[in-house]
């Protein structure tokens, strides 16, 4: 069987799923809903791994299949850059070494959560709940538009895919509806989005002005032939590059845009593992270097993703070192290592940026799920300070999450040292890098170490803080929630050995390899051949260092909050600005509401004041002053025009008065009257 | 049949009014019949306009289904119809908003029935007619006519201030209309004496042989402008929208937004481009300035509604700014988005009216804070809403999108800043309906009268149903549009800007030779080893006209 023409079934069977779920859910029984949920997703990933087995049987150089299925936006003849270009777009797929990547991490990791959610969402099921059917149809829907956007072979489709996750994680954030905080999370995450989509937007039109095609193949082609943009300059693909990583910073919630995700954590467990940690988010990532082109020819672009991811990078691990939220620890760190991912971009690493996108989906999922767990046998319960000593009472799920947290910690053997080591290496030593940008990533370190040791120690150690209501009710959740939380333990444990760096063993550079033709054109070829010459021992040094670090920071959790001291306590007291400050999250919030929010709301209000008053006032008095006239010129015609006539009747009426009483109508004084009139005659004719 | 085909559009524009009269013989006590008869006769005009569709060629950009017969000799007034893609995409929203909107006035009408009806029948004929027109004087019989049904809708079973609403409604647009006859005159009396005709085409052809001294062009174009964007409504001609809108019932608000606004916006496009194709050039900028103020200043004033019905009708006034827009764009981009999204703001806004109007027949009331979490009573309701609030924001694979995305599209190409202002009303847009479908629709039930609410019956699903399933049809397959409108839109564009776009007479664009060399490649069929082969290298398919330098 040819997968690889099979792959449209990918993305389209989860929409089947969802379909059948979302439309006739409500009467099925929850075996018939997992059936369809978890039966479609399944497929998928079979799908997946045999189109991707059989790309890689080709050569290298020919791992590229494009599929065009049908034309989607014929939209006419445009005069672009490029002459006259065809405005067509077409709903086509394309599975390249990338793509692969995405698809398999995609369908893999949401299968397994998809298994997790039958067992976290079971509670949802029954004749008056419609929350379960409705869960495993959005989610469906999710999987069918995060394939679109990962398989789509243009940007018009990617884009489809882009909002489509985007709709998908609106309508899980706000799962819980009845809860306002919960709608307010899911409108935030829209909206914020929605700003980068406009970016992402503006950077498609840019790119057809320039290159006369939206088709990623056409483009980067066109793209390796431009000439590299000075650094430093603002050229066509510098802005291209910009305005589509400020797509990138709304999805993948990077600085300045990230505010929406640590209050998606309203949406249930296995969403923020999902979408908001494996996959969705990582989209910006996926997006930035699957137009690598672009910005290798775009130095500046380049260093602005590098400098916001590293900054992003620390500055959200910095919040996280404070919060109290089991989730929102998580989120914060995902916030960070997103930023982690765009530096290895902007550095042009795009295959360790893709690498650690990977182990972060294995490791992060893992520790969303465990988070998952620990709420389940808590009974709803997510803070951290009424937790505690939990390590024997759920130690599946305690094993599982201290693996995730070694791997995100970056201790060797654990996938996240791999990655994240590679990271600081190409920081430092790339063409593109900078000292700076890896001292940037190792504080970063430091801080990720400290936070995730925090949130393990708070949680299974220590003496029990757990409320004695919810104390005897804990229990380890089900087998159908611990086999995957098993199984992406297993994977962030072996997920690094991928790619493994020379110093050790000789090395193994499969995964670079893999994406090789993905990345190689002319410009990055120059770039490579200047990383070569570094040496080994640095690269092995570095790594050693960043190592200890990570070693400190989990030192500095184990004497904070380990052994039960007043070491926080004080820590906090000495540092109570910084402390208040990371707290309330550097007041970003309030920030955007004063700056942001709240004027545009004053905006709308004044606006609207100003048509009701200045424009709909204008057409109001117009129609007083027509009435206004009308009455003047009711009033002239009354007594000036009318009085004219009135008048000349007037004296008609008087002059003829004296007239008037003569017209008596009665006979005798006629004949009277003449009478007097013969008399008269004769007396004048006659007797004169 | 021959009969059918030479007629349908007379068949098409006159059976509604066929129901009208019939209507005038059935008792007024006898509701039930009166509503059966109107809802067949909706329902039989869609019917028969929808052969236009399957019998329309599409590799001809002119004129088709044309009827011409001598009206009124003297004047040189006809009576003659027509039809190109743009209108013929008019008349089949007008048709099927019509039939829905009828459907939809079932229960809501209890007063007068009868004559409500009637009159919503009578409104049928005179906006299909002023889509077919093809003589202005026969086109301004109709426009005049639509303005009286309407005005007795509005004014007789509106709510609130209907009177007044419906006198501003009528007032304003016969001011524009007024001087839109003075601008008709002006060209009337540029025709050659002996020569005079109300002829659409025989004018147009006359007009560009020998065009009007460019102060008077100048001048017949703000007469057209003014008739045309009060009905748009563009900014600041917009306010009489609101107040029509919030008052009319909702059957009359579907029309209004479906239907009605689009004569405006036909209007120019029909009118104004190709007649005055210099004078449209002139105002361009203009025109774009006031089509993005209206964008930005409709979402931001919608955004901050207490009344659920004003909200959608300002976020008409913003989506309107995006097809006034496109069409200012003169480039086929622009235009074809345009055109599409004409028909995308009848479907979205019309079926938000509709939303609206079905929790305003249980409530009675419009205001957005007397609602909340309506979606525990009414699943059914809630999910169409969804669907339809999304395709209003412009989600990809719903209509909305493919309109906003091709007009985007367009303005970009013609000026970076243009694509930069409008892309901000896609941000708002999303904030206005979303925080909407919030207040009304999530959180707790807080009113107790809305813990009893019915959800949708089957008639009311009918009425959305087919909406949404147009909504997926052009967000998913919008080809077939595109085919319909690709040949009448380049004959406007290279009407308007023939020193970029040349076409030959049936409206094919002629590419410059170089790049004709490369044409697109037929489409594979997917899937097969043939594509698998073609497509598995570098460079693909797409839009590819590689090697042509800029013109």
């Amino acid at each position: 069987m040819n997968f690889l023409k099979y792959i449209w079934l990918i993305p389209l069977l989860p929409l089947v799923g969802c379909f059948f779920n979302g439309v006739f859910g409500k009467r099925f029984s929850k075996v018939t809903i997992d059936f369809f949920a978890l039966g479609s997703t399944l497929l998928s990933f079979l799908c997946s791994v045999g189109a991707v087995w059989q790309l890689s049987r080709l050569q290298p150089e020919e791992r590229v299949f494009n599929l065009n299925l049908f034309e989607w936006i014929p939209a006419g003849v445009a005069l672009t850059a490029h002459g006259f270009a065809n405005f067509s777009i077409q709903w086509g797929y394309r599975l390249d070494p990338l793509s692969a990547v995405m698809i398999l991490v995609v369908t893999g990791v949401g299968f397994l959560i998809h298994v997790y959610s039958t067992g976290y969402m079971a509670h949802e099921h029954g004749p008056h709940l419609g929350g379960y059917y409705r869960f495993f149809s959005y989610l469906n829907l999710f999987m069918f538009s995060m394939l679109t956007l990962v398989l789509a072979n243009n940007f018009a489709l990617m884009f489809v895919g882009w909002e489509g996750v985007g709709l998908c994680s609106y309508l899980l954030i706000g799962f819980y509806f009845h809860k306002k905080s919960a709608g307010d999370a899911g409108k935030k995450a829209f909206i914020v989005n929605r700003i980068g989509d406009a970016g992402f937007m503006l950077g498609m039109f840019l790119i057809f002005q320039t290159f006369g095609s939206l088709d990623f193949g056409t483009v980067m082609a066109r793209a390796a032939e431009a000439p590299i943009e000075v650094y430093g300059s603002v050229g066509v693909l510098t802005a291209i590059g910009i305005l589509l990583f400020l797509g990138a910073t709304g999805k993948s919630a990077q600085l300045p845009l990230y505010t929406w995700l640590p209050d998606a954590m309203e949406g249930p467990t296995p969403v923020s593992a999902l979408i908001h940690a494996a996959t969705m988010v990582t989209a910006g990532v996926y997006m930035v270097s699957r137009t690598s082109v672009i910005y290798t020819h775009a130095p500046t672009a380049m260093m602005v993703v590098a400098v916001v991811g590293g900054v992003t990078a620390i500055f959200a691990a910095s919040i996280g070192l404070v919060q109290n939220d089991i989730k929102r620890v998580l989120a914060y760190s995902t916030v960070s290592q997103l930023g982690y991912m765009f530096l290895a971009c902007g550095v042009g690493a795009y295959f360790v940026g893709i690498f650690h996108l990977m182990t972060h989906a294995f490791f992060k999922a893992l520790l969303f799920l465990g988070a998952g767990s620990v709420i389940h046998a808590l009974s709803g319960e997510q803070d951290l300070r009424r937790m505690g000593a939990l390590k024997n009472k759920i130690p599946k799920t305690y094993v599982t999450m201290l693996a995730a947290t070694l791997a995100i910690s970056g201790i060797p053997p654990f996938a996240g040292f791999f990655s994240k080591d590679e990271i600081l290496w190409q920081a430092f030593s790339s063409e593109y890098g900078r000292w700076w940008l890896w001292l940037i990533g190792v504080v970063a370190a430091l801080m990720t170490a400290f936070y995730m040791f925090r949130l393990i120690f708070l949680t299974f150690y220590n003496e029990s803080r757990v409320d004695p209501e919810v104390e005897h009710h804990i229990h380890e959740s089900p087998s159908n929630m611990i086999v995957p939380l098993q199984i992406l333990a297993v994977l962030s444990v072996i997920g690094g050995f991928v790619q493994i760096p020379k110093f050790l063993f000789g090395g193994f550079d499969g995964f670079e390899r893999w994406l090789e033709p993905v990345f190689k054109h002319p410009a990055t070829e120059a770039g490579a051949a200047a990383v070569e010459h570094a040496s080994l021992g640095a690269e092995a040094g570095l790594a050693l260092f960043s190592v200890v670090v990570a070693l400190t920071g989990i030192y500095l959790a184990y004497r904070f909050y380990y052994r039960p001291s007043s070491a926080p306590d004080r820590a906090m007291a000495s540092a109570k600005p910084v402390y208040t400050v990371l707290f309330n999250k550097y007041y970003m919030d309030k920030i955007y509401d004063a700056l942001f929010v709240n004027r545009t709301k004053d905006l709308g209000n004044a606006l609207w004041a100003f048509d009701r008053g200045v424009i709909d006032g204008g057409v109001n008095g117009s129609g007083w002053f027509t009435r206004f006239t009308a009455n003047v010129s009711c009033w002239w015609d009354k007594w000036i025009v009318d009085g004219l006539v009135n008048v000349v009747g007037f004296t008609v009426k008087m002059l003829s008065y004296p007239l008037r009483i003569l017209q008596t109508g009665f006979v005798q004084s006629y004949a009277f009257l003449m009478v007097l009139g013969i008399i008269a005659f004769i007396w004048l004719y006659v007797l004169r | 049949m021959d009969f059918f085909r030479q007629h349908i559009l007379s068949i098409t524009t006159f059976t509604p009014l066929v129901g009208a009269f019939l209507l005038l013989f059935v008792g007024k006590e006898n509701k039930n019949a009166i509503r059966w008869i109107a809802n067949l006769f909706g329902f039989l005009g869609l019917l028969v306009s929808l052969p236009l569709w399957f019998w329309y060629n599409r590799a001809d950009g002119g004129f088709q289904f044309i009827e011409r017969h001598e009206w009124i000799k003297t004047i040189g007034a006809n009576y003659s119809l027509g039809a190109d893609g743009i209108s013929l995409l008019l008349i089949l929203l007008t048709t099927v908003l019509g039939a829905i909107a009828i459907l939809s006035s079932w229960t809501a009408i209890e007063m007068r029935v009868k004559e409500y009806y009637i009159f919503l029948l009578l409104l049928q004929v005179g906006m299909i007619g002023v889509f077919c027109s093809l003589d202005f004087f026969l086109f301004y019989v109709f426009w005049e006519v639509m303005l009286v049904p309407m005005y007795f809708l509005i004014g007789v079973w509106g709510s609130d201030r209907r009177l007044y609403s419906a006198i501003k409604f009528f007032l304003y647009t016969l001011v524009g209309s007024v001087v839109m006859l003075l601008g008709i005159l002006v060209l009337y009396f540029h025709m050659p004496e002996g020569q005079r005709t109300f002829d659409y085409i025989q004018i147009m052809n006359y007009l560009h042989a020998s065009p009007l001294a460019s102060n008077i062009a100048r001048f017949v174009w703000l007469a057209f402008f003014l008739g045309f964007a009060i009905k748009v409504p563009m900014f600041p001609f917009h306010t009489w929208l609101p107040d029509a809108h919030t008052d009319a019932p909702t059957a009359g608000s579907v029309i209004l937004a479906g239907v009605l606004l689009k004569m405006g916006t036909y209007g120019f496009i029909r009118f104004s481009l190709p007649l005055l194709p210099n004078e449209s050039q002139y105002f361009k900028g203009m025109m774009a300035a006031l089509a993005i103020i209206g964008i930005v200043y409709g979402a931001l004033v919608a955004m901050m509604q207490k009344d659920w019905k004003r909200l959608v009708a300002y976020s008409s006034v913003s989506h309107l700014g995006f097809v006034m827009l496109g069409m200012f764009c003169f480039n086929p981009n622009g235009v074809n988005g345009s055109v599409l999204q004409m028909i995308n703001h009848g479907i979205s806004t019309g079926g938000l009216f509709l939303i609206v109007g079905l929790v305003y027949e249980r409530r009675h009331t419009r205001m957005i804070s007397e609602y909340s979490g309506l979606s525990h009573v009414m699943p059914v309701y809630a999910t169409y809403f969804m669907i339809i609030m999304l395709s209003s924001l412009g989600l990809p694979l719903l209509n909305g999108f493919i309109g906003e995305f091709t007009i985007l599209q367009g303005a970009f190409q013609v000026s970076y800043t243009w694509a930069a202002f409008a892309v901000s009303g896609i941000i708002l847009g999303a904030a206005y309906l979303l925080w909407l479908y919030q207040r009304t629709m999530f959180g707790e039930i807080t009113n107790e009268k809305n813990k009893t609410l019915k959800d949708l019956n089957f008639r009311e699903v009918a009425t959305l149903f087919p909406l949404v399933v147009l909504a997926l049809w052009i967000g998913i397959y919008p080809k077939p549009f595109f085919e319909i409108l690709e040949r009448p839109v380049n004959k406007v564009v290279a009407t308007v800007q023939p020193d970029k776009f040349t076409v030959d007479s049936m409206g094919n664009l002629i590419v410059p030779d170089k790049a004709k060399a490369n044409p697109l490649p037929a489409s594979v069929p997917a899937g097969t080893e043939a594509a698998a082969a073609i497509q598995r290298d570098l460079p693909t398919t797409q839009s590819a006209t590689p090697g042509v330098e800029k013109k």
